[in-house]
């Protein structure tokens, strides 16, 4: 018999390990714990108040906004130009393209055109983000399946030359407020070029370590197939997008769907996944890395020479016509969209950003229910969370 | 009860020696209060020291694991850039544990929460007691050694419940919990494995086993229990059990960082923390000792010619590979999940630790069989336990492995 006791989730109910109802005047006591919002493994200031039967998950209510920084009205009272550095800030792994996708929703509203080396450049940058967000996320989710550290240290590795890359490039490892309205802000000398090329033909034998270690490893197995299914109805109805909707097997990845930027140019495929549980959520991000991989060794190949911006952009005294735009992109996490309705000011009327990271939460209570303490953390750390994302 | 030097190299008899002339300074009606003074001294001071050096070797390794360099800048504070490899650390680590606040939580049950570090430290400690560290270098020479060993050992969880529960903490209650649902299930598995040991050599006795263990096949293939078949998988049963008792990973539940913080250990800071760590170590370091005693041959040489090294540096020499064997684990594995820990105990160790206790009673049956026969007694031996080995590995994998996946085709 499946019930939380609480009001019926909207989603109805996952199919999943049987859980007691928390009002149960026949048992022991439940055990409630806050967990969070400082804790190990909650990836920043996030907190799951968890309702415990022994160690079995009855009730779990995630609790966030420790983090809200006013990020749209803020944006709503600054410069189109002048929240590029902020939008660093939201997904702070992957800011490379979040400045991406605040950039197309921007070029959607004004019609500014991009220069193709400049289309290839935030290919480029965006994949390399996706190889640092995943890496990273990888790293995380090993430390929350209760490794010392090596796994992370290691990833950590690949993240810091990609890193370095980054700071090379616009002066920055992680804040890299590089994109901007029709182009990008720098121009890649040949050596920062030949060394990312060099990077990314390193990265696959990484992979390869990383794997032979650890995929096939007896307790991962254990601990993660089976673990936080989440079947493809229900992600669909909550919105949930990225790799943790193609773990699920829901072919949707935007950079086939809205095909934006140069990506119809590109040759790569979508891996999917059969079961939605966390070892296909991992293996999603190992697959996609390869994938990407492939598609910055096309993008290096391709590189057509040129200006990086499109000559009628202008930064200062920016005004777009007012009317509205809806720019969105498959950022590592998901779908990430920002709207922008304009008034012909200097600054956007309303601003709105679709994070990813929060939508991709709504589910954690169906998928954490019936699993253990220890299972809430592991599917916390598959769904790849950015706080700075989720609270704005 | 009192055994005095007499064979050996001088280096070999030299603890012994020195022993029993500090006693000779004691008037005789106080000499037995002396003599076993001076071993509670001395195994303080050896292990402590060896604590205090475990903890930078282990920082040190797992540094080396994970491709960075561990502690290397504590050097001695009045030489100006002395950094002697970061040795000094641990003695940095004490002062500044001594030094720190001790916080107890206003609704902690106070006595308890002093009693349990207290009584922590004094259980793992008694356990040394048993252990020989050399020829005729035993402690306390007791006849249910192992049993005594056991005893010790299992009450140190007691202390870990206590406080668990006296710190008036979820996370800390709930690594109680796991701690005692632990320990009730790996406490089997590691006596059981330790049995067959008992039953070959017929005799509780921890001395008489390493004794037992002496001597070679052919002048260089030792005698020791984990060169037979039975042994070698009671030795291994063994590992993963102490593994399991000492609280280390993959087994390090009670303490599991990513999901309860500190476990047991969230609400103690200061010196009551290092006392934990400190028996978490001692612990650590008496189970390998006892595995080295009863699978690796005690203190006994491997080889004829090394002989001339005295037995508690091989003691010492097997002791530390253990332990870097526990530290080469933790900074590899994964942390089970607590109902597949206690599963993995009910429904594989322990099966299989009664298979080579049948093992094992097979081996000494059979002790008189020679030429062919002593082939026949190996494939039979090895038969028994790989069999059943890989029969209840498939029952426990459950169908899980490694999987294939679709790509888009759009």
């Amino acid at each position: 018999m499946i019930g939380t006791g609480s009001a019926p989730s909207p989603f109805g109910q996952l199919s999943g390990p049987t859980v007691r109802k928390v009002k149960d005047p026949f048992h022991g006591d439940l055990l409630e714990v806050s967990m969070g919002p400082q804790h190990p493994s909650t990836h920043g200031v996030f907190r799951m108040d968890v309702t415990l039967d022994g160690e079995v998950i009855v009730k779990l209510k995630p609790v966030f906004g420790y983090l809200h920084r006013n990020h749209e009205k803020i944006a709503e009272n600054t410069s189109y130009l002048g929240s590029m550095p902020y939008t660093d800030r939201l997904d702070y792994l992957s800011s490379m393209s979040t400045n991406w996708a605040y950039a197309l929703a921007v070029e959607k509203l004004a019609g500014l055109t991009v220069p193709d080396r400049a289309q290839y450049l935030r290919i480029i940058l965006a994949e390399l983000t996706r190889l640092v967000n995943h890496v990273c996320l990888v790293g995380f989710l090993f430390n929350d399946l209760g490794t010392s550290f090596t796994p992370l240290l290691y990833a950590f590795r690949e993240r810091e030359k990609i890193i370095d890359l980054f700071e090379a490039l616009s002066g920055s490892r992680m804040m890299c407020n590089y994109q901007r309205f029709g182009g990008c802000r720098v121009d890649p000398t040949p050596e920062w070029l030949a060394a990312a090329s060099r990077l990314v033909d390193n990265f696959p034998s990484f992979l390869d370590e990383y794997e032979s270690m650890l995929t096939g490893n007896e307790i991962m197995l254990a601990r993660t197939q089976g673990v936080g299914r989440l079947d493809p109805k229900h992600a669909i109805n909550a919105g949930i997008t990225g790799p943790v909707l193609r773990a699920s097997g829901v072919n949707y990845d935007l950079r086939k769907v809205d095909g934006y930027g140069f990506y119809p140019r590109f040759d790569f495929r979508i891996p999917l996944g059969d079961h939605g549980d966390t070892y296909d959520r991992y293996m999603m991000r190992i697959l996609e890395m390869r994938e990407s991989v492939k598609i910055l060794q096309q993008a290096f190949r391709e590189l057509p020479a040129g200006p990086i911006m499109d000559p009628k952009a202008k930064l200062r005294g920016f005004r777009p016509k007012p009317g509205e735009a809806y720019g969105r992109l498959e950022s590592p996490k998901g779908e990430l969209g920002f709207y922008l309705l304009s008034d012909g000011s200097p600054n956007p009327y309303r601003y709105r950003v679709r994070p990813p990271s929060l939508i991709n939460l709504t589910l954690l209570e169906e998928m954490c229910l019936g699993h253990t303490v220890a299972d809430a953390v592991v599917i916390l750390g598959s769904i790849d969370i950015v706080l700075g994302e989720v609270d704005r | 009860m009192s055994v005095t030097a007499e064979a050996g190299t001088f280096l070999e008899r030299a603890p012994l020696v020195l022993r029993d002339a500090v006693v000779q300074w004691f008037p005789a009606p106080l000499q037995w209060l002396a003599h076993h003074l001076i071993t509670i001294v001395a195994i303080l001071a050896v292990f402590g020291v060896f604590f205090a050096f475990t903890t930078v070797a282990e920082r040190k390794l797992l540094g080396r694991l994970q491709n960075r360099l561990g502690p290397n800048r504590a050097g001695l504070p009045w030489i100006k850039g002395s950094k002697l490899f970061g040795l000094t650390q641990p003695f940095a680590d004490a002062v500044k544990a001594l030094t720190k606040e001790d916080i107890v939580p206003a609704a902690a049950d106070k006595l308890l929460h002093f009693l349990a570090p207290v009584l922590v430290v004094a259980f793992s400690l008694m356990t040394f007691a048993v252990l020989p560290f050399g020829r005729n270098l035993i402690p306390v020479e007791l006849d249910a050694a192992l049993l005594y060993f056991f005893a010790a050992g299992s009450a140190t969880e007691l202390a870990i419940f206590m406080a668990g529960w006296a710190s008036r903490n979820k996370y800390s209650l709930l690594a109680a919990m796991r701690a005692l649902a632990q320990v009730i299930s790996y406490e089997l598995p590691l006596m059981l494995s330790v049995v067959p040991v008992v039953l070959v050599v017929g005799s509780l006795s921890t001395s008489e086993i390493a004794l037992a263990q002496g001597g070679w096949t052919f002048g260089f293939l030792p005698h020791w229990h984990v060169f037979t078949p039975w042994g070698f998988f009671g030795f291994l049963l063994f590992l993963v059990a102490a593994l399991a008792e000492s609280n280390r990973a993959p087994f390090d539940l009670p303490e599991a960082e990513s999901e309860l913080i500190a476990g047991h250990l969230t609400e103690y800071s200061g010196f009551k923390y290092a006392l934990f760590f400190m028996a978490e170590y001692f612990g650590l370091t008496a189970l390998s000792g006892l595995g080295v005693t009863l699978f690796l041959g005690g203190w006994q040489a491997p080889f004829a010619f090394l002989e001339f090294i005295p037995s508690y540096a091989w003691f010492m020499l097997k002791l530390i590979g253990m332990i870097g064997f526990f530290i080469w684990a933790r900074g590899t594995l994964l942390r089970l999940r607590i109902d597949q820990l206690t599963r993995l105990a009910w429904q594989f160790m322990v099966p299989l630790a009664l298979i080579n206790l049948g093992n094992a009673a097979f081996w000494a049956l059979t002790s008189g069989w020679s030429g062919p026969l002593q082939f026949v007694r190996w494939g039979v031996s090895i038969a028994l336990v790989v069999g059943p080995f890989i029969l209840l590995g498939r029952g426990l994998n459950g169908g899980r492995g490694p999987r294939t996946y679709r790509y888009a085709t759009s």
